[in-house]
């Protein structure tokens, strides 16, 4: 009989650990690794088909090791299976061209999504799967756990004790996950602290989940993406989020909530101190989100809205302003930010009473997409944050409600009592050039063909919906009692598109009296009214203004 | 559109009023820019209001119809010439502008 042998994970951990320090010699003390020797660190901690995270997140970058990975050599190693939530840089895709890596599980891929689209039809990239952010994070603890994970922090010290600054994002995940079942961990760092004249401000990694450290020469690349100049938002936008307060943040009474990154959520949150006041909200909405440091936030917060907000990551140009408002934020006893997107997208999915953000195309059934053709890009969280928590157990008025509005009339399992989460698309009928939101057909499908995927790439899918909001009203879908009530309550409020175009006026007219389908006027909101005077901060400049001078945009928004 | 020639397309359509417009100094709103859109409002003989658009962006006949169809509806308007200079404004921003417009000449109180 066989002797099954228990303990291989921690002894190939071992062996790797022995040929890093063979091959590095006096480039390696202690933890820490000279930095012009990390391709040769690679080379020996990395073998063939190995299963690897290269930390790219949706913001911080662990930019120096990808061009370190892309640059090993490729009869050494190959075929690695990447496991990464986010890819940003090209280096994450220049390690399938050169036969470095050859399968992909990931959840998002924004700017480098035609460039995958291309490798994936050229059949140089194998894709295990599209996930949310949560399902990969989950799989890193299943059947997806990486071997050796490569990851960027602030600053280290000698022992390995890692400090992420304000963008902890994903680190946390990714280094339990692969310290925890025989796995590599390096970070690249910032700086590094020598425990003695300088210290690290707080510790976000234990030492004895990491294995290497390189100071890296440069930085690592970090993307503003959730700062939104308030000189671009429209009227039209303004009249909508006038729209969501009243019809949906007041009716509901929605305290908990997250939102998306686009003008027209920017434009709710600056409408909060103004509108919002005016009609008498302060305090009946608003008060937690599960949100990164949106800039747009700042008069809110000023204003005494906002009690808490926990992020996914952080934001460039916040930290004093965060710093300065701890109470709110989740910050460390140095006082700078942590976040993590793994439990802020838990805190989403499961805490949050309400999401509302933007897509590129409804259908007549509410399926919404963002996929557009020639591109594999994935949504990251959306998924999660857009549907219905069917595992929730605690109760909420918004969540009451919406769930009554669903299940009045419904009996057996459809009509037994629960909650549902709100789930608002917010859109205009037309986006630039003319674009029309509502299709008959989502370009999901074609992509879906041209992939050959299993799927089409829906992000929300039409169930999980409760309410879209245009400029011509708010359809609320949880009234709905049939497909073709469903049908006519989207292209009731699909404005000039030709889905609206096509409506059947006296069923929408039938869906107005019942309040499925409500109107400005409907909601006691004149469009005339709706103004850019109404934003508590119409530029860059107001929100510096608003927070005292603490927010301090990148170079890029500073435009007075 | 990137299927849509350059080059600006004129529109022209005519309803028969039953709102008296009467005599008004002409009025403009919005602005000539991207995405936006200038709107006319003059005094015509007759009882048509009379509708002039010039717009950069070519091949929404039937969306223009619709919008001022829908103008229409909720502002009968006679005796009214509309000029109308567009740079591909969506249809809610069209709306929006002829009834800021007409609000100028009814002194309707938003």
């Amino acid at each position: 009989m066989n002797v099954r042998h228990w303990n291989s994970k921690a002894e190939d951990r071992a062996a790797r650990l022995a040929r890093a320090s063979g091959a590095l010699g006096t480039r390696l003390k202690g933890k820490c690794v000279d930095a012009e020797a990390i391709g040769a660190l690679l080379e020996a901690v990395i073998t063939p088909g190995d299963r690897v995270c290269l930390e790219g997140n949706n913001q911080k970058q662990a930019d120096f090791l990808a061009k370190a990975l892309v640059q090993v050599d490729p009869k050494r190693v190959h075929g690695l299976h990447m496991v990464q939530s986010v890819l940003a840089l090209p280096e994450h895709l220049d390690v399938f061209e050169n036969g470095i890596a050859s399968r992909l599980d990931f959840s998002f891929s924004g700017p480098q999504g035609a460039r995958l689209a291309k490798l994936v039809s050229g059949r140089r990239i194998e894709i295990g799967a599209i996930h949310t952010y949560l399902e990969l994070f989950a799989r890193y603890f299943v059947d997806l756990t990486p071997k050796v994970a490569l990851v960027a922090a602030q600053a280290a010290d000698a022992q390995g004790n890692l400090y992420t600054g304000p963008n902890t994002e994903d680190t946390p995940v990714i280094a339990e996950a692969t310290a925890f079942s025989g796995g590599i961990v390096i970070a690249q760092v910032n700086e590094m602290v020598d425990g003695k004249t300088t210290t690290l401000p707080r510790i976000d990694i234990p030492a004895d989940w990491v294995s290497f450290v390189v100071k890296a020469p440069r930085p690592n690349v970090i993307e503003p993406l959730f700062t939104r100049d308030p000189a671009q938002i429209s009227e039209i936008q303004v009249l909508m989020a006038m729209m969501a307060i009243k019809g949906i943040y007041g009716e509901y009474g929605v305290q908990r909530l997250n939102h998306g990154i686009g003008f027209d959520t920017a434009a709710i949150e600056l409408l909060l101190p103004t509108y919002g006041e005016s009609l008498g909200l302060k305090g009946k909405i608003g008060k937690h989100w599960a949100l990164n440091p949106h800039p747009a936030l700042i008069p809110a917060i000023e204003a005494g809205w906002v009690e808490s907000v926990h992020s996914f990551g952080s934001e460039l140009g916040m930290e004093e302003y965060i710093r300065a408002r701890s109470d709110v934020f989740f910050t460390g006893p140095d006082g700078n930010l942590r976040s993590n997107r793994a439990l802020c997208q838990a805190a989403g999915h499961y805490a949050c009473d309400m999401f509302i953000g933007s897509t590129l195309q409804v259908d007549l059934d509410g399926n919404s997409s963002t996929a557009t053709l020639g591109r594999i890009a994935g949504f990251g969280g959306a998924p999660n944050m857009g549907a219905d928590a069917r595992g929730r157990r605690h109760s909420s008025p918004a969540w009451l409600k919406a769930g009554r509005e669903a299940r009045v009339g419904r009996s057996g399992a459809a009509g037994t009592p629960r909650g549902q989460k709100l789930v608002v698309q917010m859109v205009e009928t037309f986006r630039e050039h003319m674009q029309p939101a509502f299709v008959d057909r989502l370009d999901a499908w074609t992509l879906q063909e041209q992939a050959a995927m299993e799927l089409p790439p829906i992000m929300i899918y039409g169930d999980d919906v409760s309410h879209i909001l245009t400029e011509e009203g708010i359809a609320n879908l949880l009234m709905c009692r049939s497909d073709a009530e469903r049908e006519q309550a989207i292209r009731g409020v699909a404005g000039y598109t030709a889905v609206g175009l096509a409506r059947d006026k006296r069923a929408v007219e039938n869906l107005r009296d019942r309040g499925v389908i409500r109107r400005p006027q409907d909601l006691g909101i004149d469009p005339r009214l709706a103004t850019r005077n109404l934003l508590a901060a119409r530029s860059m400049r107001d929100l510096v203004n608003a927070s005292g001078g603490l927010y301090q945009p990148p170079r890029r928004f500073r435009n007075w | 559109m990137s299927n849509v020639p350059a080059g600006i397309e004129t529109l022209d359509f005519s309803f028969s009023g039953s709102q008296p417009a009467g005599a008004f100094a002409p009025v403009l709103v919005g602005v000539v820019g991207s995405g936006n859109l200038e709107v006319m409002l003059e005094t015509a003989a007759g009882t048509d209001c009379r509708v002039h658009v010039e717009t950069s962006a070519r091949g929404f006949r039937s969306i223009w119809q619709a919008v001022m169809d829908d103008f229409h509806v909720r502002h009968p308007l006679a005796g009214v010439r509309v000029s109308i200079n567009d740079m591909g404004a969506t249809p809610a921003v069209v709306s929006l502008r002829l009834d800021q417009a007409v609000a100028e000449i009814t002194g309707a109180q938003p």
